[in-house]
C-alpha cells in the first residue's frame, strides 16, 4: 500500500480492500474506510481552498465545519469524513473542469 | 413491546449521544415512542462513537475506562432499536425546524417530520482559537484526532503537536501516545496558576483529576503548560513546525506535519436558535448559550440536554438527558420518574465544570492581538484585519459585521470563528464580547444539495421546507 499519504493507520488493518480512483490513479483503500481515511491514506489534501493557495483535509471530522467536501468525476461532491468509500469510486481533488 | 398509537405525541430527540439515548430510555420507560434522528452512522455520539461493525478492537481497547459506560449506552439503544420502542433515523441532518415540523436531510433525500415536543442533544464541538497558518491542511481539532483513532484506528499525521487547553488536550495527547502515534509536544495554553485556580473546585470528582494526572504524567515531558503559540509553519502539503514561547518568553520551534487543536467546546446551538429559544451570554465559558430551567425546559415544548447547552462531559449528558425527558413526561401529564437523584448529581457534575472552565480559561488575550493578516474565518480566509475594519464600519455588532467582512458566512456557519470573531470585533470597538452579540442562525443549518430540493418530495403536500 502506498504511504505517502498524510495518515498513518495504527490499528484495524486486517481488512478487506477496496479500489476506487484518485485523480486518476488506482488506490487501495480498507472496507470501513471513510473517503477522508481512503484518500489522506495516499494524499495530503481532499481538494484546494477556494480562498487561498492551501490545500485543505477535512477540520472537525464531525459533520460541522464542512471542510471535506470532495469532488467526484460524475455526481455530487461528498462529505469525505462521514461518507464510506465503496469500490470503483473515481474521486478528484481538484474540481472538474467541466464545473460552471 | 411500546406500540406507535396514532394519537401518542410525536417527540423528536435530536441526537443519539449519551444524552439523547438516556432521553429516550426515559420516554420509552413511560411507554412512548421517540424518534431519534442522528447524523451518526451508528448511535453512540462523539466520546462513544463507535466504528463499522466489523471493525476488531475491543470496548476496553476504543475507550479505556469509560468502556463499561459505553457498553452500557450502545447496548441499551440497540435494544431499544431491536424491540421497536423508537425510531431510529441514522446518518440524518436536521437541517431546518418551522411551525412543529422538522425537516431532515437522510441517505434517501429530504423528508418532514411533525413533532409536538422536541428535545435536543445536539452536543458540542471543539472550541477554536485561530493560530497564523491553521488555514493549511493538516491542521484538525482534537475531537477530530480522537474520532479518527476510534473509528478509523488511523493517525491524522506522522509527526503531531497538540495545542489548546482542556481535559480533552490531555485526554487525546495520551490516547494517541498509547496508540501508537507520534506525538511531538501537548502545549497548553493554560498555566499552571489557572489549573490551580480551578483545583478546589476540580476535587468534586476526584477520580477524574486523578485519572487526568496520571495521563498527563504519561505524556511526560511533551506536555507543557502556559505555553503561547506563535505560527503554524507550512508548505505546499501542510504544517512543518509549530512555533510557541514558554512561560519565561523563550522561542521554540517543534517541527510536525499535524496540528491538532481545541479549547474546550463549543455547544451547537444552531436547532435550539431556530427553536426559539434565548440566550444569555456565559461569562465562565466565554460563549453564548440557550436560557433553561434546571431541567432543561427552554421554551414551548422544547428541552435541552447533553453538552448543546450545559457544558458537563457525557456523565452529564446523560443526567441531563434523564432530565430532559422527565420534564418532557411532566409537561404532558404523564408520570414521570423521581429526579431528585439527578438533580443532586447535577450540582455536583456543575461544580466540576465550573471548575474546568477556571482551569483551562479560553485565550481570549491571544485571540484579540492577532495580526491584521491572520484568518480567522477558516472556511473562507476571512482575516483579522478585515474583520476589525468591518466592526469599526459595523459598531461592533457581529450581524452587522459579517455583512460587511463574510465572518460567518462560510461553509460551517460560524461554528468555529464567531467566537474568535467576536473577540476581535470587541477589541476593535472597546466593547465586550456579550456586547457584540449572537450571529443570527438561518436554516438549512447544513450545507443541502439544490439537487434534493429539486424534484419529487416523500410528502407531496409540503415539496418546499424552509427552501434555502
Amino acid at each position: 500500500m502506498s504511504q505517502q499519504g498524510r495518515i498513518l493507520r495504527l490499528a484495524e488493518r486486517e481488512r478487506p480492500e477496496i479500489r476506487f480512483h484518485l485523480d486518476g490513479q488506482m488506490v487501495i483503500a480498507l472496507a470501513g474506510d471513510t473517503l477522508l481515511t481512503a484518500v489522506l491514506t495516499a494524499a495530503h489534501s481532499l481538494r484546494r481552498s477556494e480562498f487561498g493557495p492551501e490545500g485543505r483535509a477535512g477540520f472537525c471530522l464531525m459533520g460541522a465545519c464542512q471542510d471535506c467536501w470532495i469532488w467526484q468525476e460524475g455526481g455530487p461532491r461528498l462529505r469525505a469524513c462521514s461518507t464510506m468509500v465503496a469500490d470503483g469510486m473515481r474521486l478528484l481533488t481538484q474540481e472538474p473542469e467541466a464545473w460552471p | 413491546m411500546a406500540m406507535k398509537q396514532p394519537n401518542a405525541p410525536h417527540i423528536a430527540i435530536v441526537g443519539a449521544g449519551p444524552a439523547g439515548i438516556r432521553a429516550a430510555e426515559t420516554l420509552v420507560a413511560a411507554g412512548l415512542h421517540p424518534m431519534v434522528i442522528d447524523e451518526g452512522a451508528r448511535a453512540g455520539g462523539q466520546i462513544f462513537r463507535r466504528p463499522p461493525e466489523w471493525f476488531a478492537r475491543t470496548g476496553s481497547e476504543l475507550y479505556g475506562p469509560e468502556a463499561g459506560k459505553a457498553a452500557a449506552l450502545h447496548s441499551l439503544f440497540d435494544q431499544m432499536t431491536a424491540a421497536g420502542q423508537l425510531t431510529h433515523r441514522p446518518s440524518t441532518s436536521v437541517v431546518g425546524l418551522r411551525d412543529g415540523r422538522l425537516h431532515l436531510l437522510g441517505p434517501d433525500g429530504p423528508e418532514s417530520v411533525a413533532y409536538s415536543k422536541l428535545i435536543l442533544a445536539t452536543g458540542a464541538s471543539d472550541r477554536v482559537a485561530p493560530i497564523p497558518g491553521w488555514q493549511s491542511a493538516g491542521v484538525f481539532t482534537l475531537g477530530a484526532a480522537q474520532i479518527a483513532l476510534k473509528a478509523q484506528g488511523v493517525a491524522l499525521g506522522r509527526s503531531i503537536v497538540l495545542v489548546g487547553s482542556g481535559p480533552l488536550l490531555t485526554l487525546v495527547g495520551a490516547q494517541l501516545v498509547k496508540a501508537g502515534a507520534r506525538v511531538e509536544a501537548v502545549l497548553d495554553t493554560a498555566t499552571w496558576r489557572d489549573q490551580a485556580h480551578g483545583f478546589v473546585a476540580l476535587l468534586s470528582r476526584p477520580g477524574l483529576v486523578l485519572r487526568g494526572l496520571s495521563l498527563r504524567a504519561a505524556l511526560g515531558r511533551r506536555y507543557r503548560a502556559g505555553i503561547t503559540p506563535e505560527r503554524i509553519e507550512t508548505n505546499e502539503r501542510g504544517p512543518v513546525a509549530f512555533l510557541w514561547s514558554d512561560m519565561r518568553g523563550r522561542r521554540h520551534c517543534t517541527p510536525c506535519d499535524t496540528v491538532v487543536m481545541g479549547w474546550h467546546l463549543r455547544a451547537e446551538t444552531h436547532l435550539a436558535a431556530l427553536a426559539g429559544c434565548v440566550f444569555d451570554y456565559s461569562e465562565s465559558w466565554s460563549q453564548w448559550l440557550p436560557r433553561m430551567n434546571a431541567l432543561g425546559r427552554a421554551g414551548d415544548g422544547v428541552y435541552l440536554a447533553g453538552d448543546g447547552f450545559r457544558l458537563l462531559g457525557a456523565d452529564g449528558a446523560e443526567v441531563t438527558g434523564r432530565l430532559a425527558a422527565a420534564a418532557c413526561l411532566q409537561d404532558l401529564g404523564l408520570p414521570s420518574p423521581a429526579i431528585e437523584a439527578d438533580l443532586v448529581e447535577l450540582a455536583r457534575l456543575e461544580r466540576f465544570s465550573a471548575g474546568l472552565a477556571r482551569a483551562f480559561p479560553w485565550p481570549s488575550r491571544l485571540v484579540r492581538k492577532h495580526a491584521d493578516c491572520t484568518v480567522i474565518c477558516r472556511c473562507e480566509n476571512v482575516t483579522a484585519g478585515a474583520i476589525r475594519a468591518a466592526a469599526i464600519r459595523g459598531g461592533g455588532d457581529a450581524n452587522r459585521t459579517k455583512s460587511l467582512s463574510r465572518l460567518g458566512m462560510g461553509r460551517c456557519q460560524g461554528r468555529y470563528c464567531e467566537l474568535a470573531g467576536a473577540e476581535v470585533i470587541a477589541d476593535a470597538t472597546g466593547c465586550q464580547p456579550s456586547d457584540v452579540g449572537r450571529l443570527r442562525v438561518q436554516a438549512p443549518i447544513r450545507p443541502v444539495p439544490i439537487g434534493a430540493y429539486v424534484g419529487d418530495m416523500r410528502q407531496p403536500d409540503d415539496k418546499y421546507p424552509n427552501r434555502p
